[in-house]
């Protein structure tokens, strides 16, 4: 039997019906309830777009430490973009999105430049990278102790594996702090431009091609799944345990429709694998391309044309050459 | 829906932001584009005619003047003190003063170089520096054909009728040199010279004063030994985004993208920028920047120095300066075959 709606209630952009009973504190977890805040309570705008329940928070040593690293980095990266526009408060508003904390010089390796001219940057770099694994090690151990997998620590891992190819893994192997990117809004976006050009174009690195592969796919998934689930959410699709068991219910229609459409679906089960892999891999490969650049590869076109991976085009304008190598001419 | 008041108000003025957004960021139609490379490769040139009309107007050369006789006298025979000039005929030589002065000084007229009732006195700034552009000029034309060809320059290219040339640059000073953020400095500022991004934004002492190597990409796929840096293709960078800009063009007119080292898949134009790279530097060098010890401080940057040539001094926005008007046609004695002492 086909339901047709009288009225398209299941089309909100918000949710519709908000149940409000006690508060609740999560499950029981013994002496640790004391790292556990205690302020919590509803709202109704955020339960317009989640649960209504906001706390409480699990922050402990870890969560505390990571802010605190957190906030220092910010600090040193926020101070120095106003020093670099001689403390002027106005300035700093108006060129936000230009300023940036940057790396030390070529001229110093690996070396610890004057605090001045890059020191900063490897302080930063050093509360920010603590920040960020002790807020790691934090969401594995709430994972654990709630009894979950830890999927998402993992996950997050996978975008750190990135950050630190970036920022700490490659700049080693190139022997030069100078090689990582600028912590900054436009600076890092002309930095990841200026870096393609002098590593030949990364466009022709096929672990790039791949972390766009992922990245791509990781959007088109998570529509897809995101656009079925809200599809049949008026046969009940958020009621999961009794959807996977039943007959025609919204999850075998969601797995039907794409059945039809595609001969092939998902599980309740598997289509969040494949999120989780396509979203995983997608800093995984961007890490492996980032770290072979400049490392085994140093120009990307040559190596795609040498090896047949890019195409050589016709050259269309004759005797176009390089005049830095014409005899006896200026250089 | 006790909330869809705010909601709706909270709408509007969203619209209302990205509607800004929207007219700040992009460009009116109509969009022209004119393919100038392989199929496919995106070897295109973008223009937007009603933009590039608004070019029009400051862009036009002067008609020329009467052409003079060759015969006759020679000016150094009435005038004194014309080492440069004076085996011209007494009408080429009177032509020429007129030509210049109304390119140049058309305000002040004959005085805005000489001293009223003594033309050969020295003593006047301004006329020892239009005597060093007048060889200036000649060396272009003479030498660097490569980049102007027979179109040639003359003051006009440039001056546009203003004693100092509209675009010019100067060295400036460092400006976040005190205090912490030193590894900053010369860049991040978002200034229109590297097109608002946040490139290092003097990329004229570097690369058209000094010498420093443009070329960042290495030359074969697996590493061989190439120390160029991030920061250095950074650089570069801003002074790309100079040349596009002076121009008018985008990145495709002299190369093609994918490969901005390859020669073999460029733009014949690429050459033509290359020697006028090295053009910039050879007159920067040779002819504007010593003549900061005769010009005047309010005619010198903040940092003392002579106010220099970029590719806008002379392209203002064209790839063809004046779109190609061939004024040295007009005016010979600015292109002697002699090769000009330097």
């Amino acid at each position: 039997m086909l339901l047709r709606a009288r009225r398209p209630e299941y089309l909100n952009l918000f949710t519709r019906v908000q149940v409000r009973g006690p508060a609740y504190e999560g499950v029981f977890i013994g002496a640790d309830a004391a790292f556990r805040g205690r302020r919590h309570g509803f709202s109704y705008l955020l339960g317009k777009i989640g649960d209504a329940q906001v706390g409480p928070i699990y922050l402990g040593y870890l969560g505390v430490l990571s802010i605190v690293c957190g906030f220092v980095a910010f600090e040193i990266i926020g101070l120095n973009m106003l020093a670099s526009v001689d403390w002027n408060f106005i300035e700093f508003i108006r060129r936000l999105p230009w300023l940036a904390l940057e790396p030390p010089s070529p001229a110093y390796g690996l070396r610890f430049p004057p605090m001045r001219e890059g020191g900063w940057w490897l302080v930063a770099g050093f509360f920010l990278t603590a920040s960020i694994l002790l807020w790691w090690a934090r969401i594995y151990r709430r994972a654990r102790q709630l009894g979950m997998g830890t999927h998402v620590a993992w996950g997050f891992a996978a975008a750190i594996w990135l950050y630190l190819v970036l920022g700490f893994i490659r700049p080693l192997m190139m022997g030069s702090w100078s090689e990582a990117v600028p912590f900054g809004i436009f600076p890092h976006l002309d930095w990841t431009a200026a870096f393609s050009i002098r590593y030949g174009n990364l466009f022709y690195n096929p672990f790039h091609a791949l972390s766009i592969v992922f990245l791509y796919g990781s959007t088109l998934l998570f529509a897809m799944h995101g656009a079925t689930i809200l599809a049949v959410s008026r046969f009940g699709s958020e009621r999961e345990v009794e959807q996977t068991i039943d007959r025609g219910t919204a999850a075998e229609r969601a797995g039907i429709f794409w059945r039809w459409t595609m001969g092939f679906c998902a599980t309740f089960e598997s289509l969040h694998r494949w999120a989780w892999w396509f979203a995983a891999l997608t800093p995984i490969t961007g890490g492996i391309g980032i770290l072979l650049t400049g490392t085994v590869v140093d120009n990307w076109y040559l190596w795609a044309v040498e090896r047949g991976y890019a195409p050589d085009y016709p050259q269309v304008f004759p005797n176009v050459t390089d005049p830095s190598l014409a005899t006896g001419g200026v250089r | 829906m006790k909330y869809r008041f705010p909601a709706a108000v909270g709408l509007a003025f969203l619209s209302f932001l990205g509607l800004i957004f929207v007219m700040q960021t992009f460009e009116r139609p109509p969009v022209s584009s004119v393919q100038q490379g392989f199929r496919g490769t995106g070897m295109v040139q973008v223009a937007n005619p009603r933009l590039a009309a608004m070019l029009r107007d400051v862009n036009q050369a002067p008609p020329a003047l009467e052409a003079a006789s060759a015969d006759g006298d020679r000016a150094s025979t009435i005038y004194e003190n014309v080492p440069l000039l004076g085996h011209l005929s007494i009408e080429q030589f009177g032509r020429l003063m007129q030509a210049m002065t109304e390119w140049v000084s058309p305000e002040a007229g004959c005085n805005g170089c000489h001293v009223e009732g003594n033309f050969a006195a020295e003593n006047v700034y301004q006329k020892q520096v239009s005597r060093r552009m007048i060889q200036m000029v000649q060396r272009i034309n003479t030498q660097w054909t490569n980049h102007v060809e027979a179109v040639g320059v003359t003051c006009y290219t440039c001056h546009r009728g203003q004693p100092v040339p509209a675009a010019h640059w100067a060295a400036m000073p460092e400006h976040g040199a005190r205090g912490m953020a030193a590894s900053a400095d010369r860049q991040n500022l978002g200034l229109p010279s590297v097109g608002l991004a946040s490139l290092p934004h003097d990329p004229y002492s570097v690369y058209l004063a000094g010498g420093a190597d443009i070329r960042v990409a290495t030359r074969t796929p697996l590493p061989s030994g190439n120390r160029q840096t991030i920061q250095g293709t950074e650089a570069t960078y801003g002074l790309m985004m100079h040349l596009s800009q002076a121009l008018g063009v985008n990145c495709t007119f002299c190369h093609n993208s994918r490969s901005f080292a390859s020669w073999e898949e460029s733009n014949p134009h690429r050459q033509t920028a290359w020697y006028g790279i090295r053009m910039l530097r050879d007159i920067n060098a040779d002819y504007i920047a010593p003549l900061r010890d005769i010009l005047p401080p309010e005619r010198r940057g903040p940092m003392g120095d002579a106010l220099q040539a970029n590719c806008a001094t002379c392209h203002r926005g064209l790839s063809e300066p004046l779109y190609g008007a061939p004024m040295l046609r007009d005016y010979p004695e600015l292109a002697p075959a002699a090769a000009a002492p330097r």
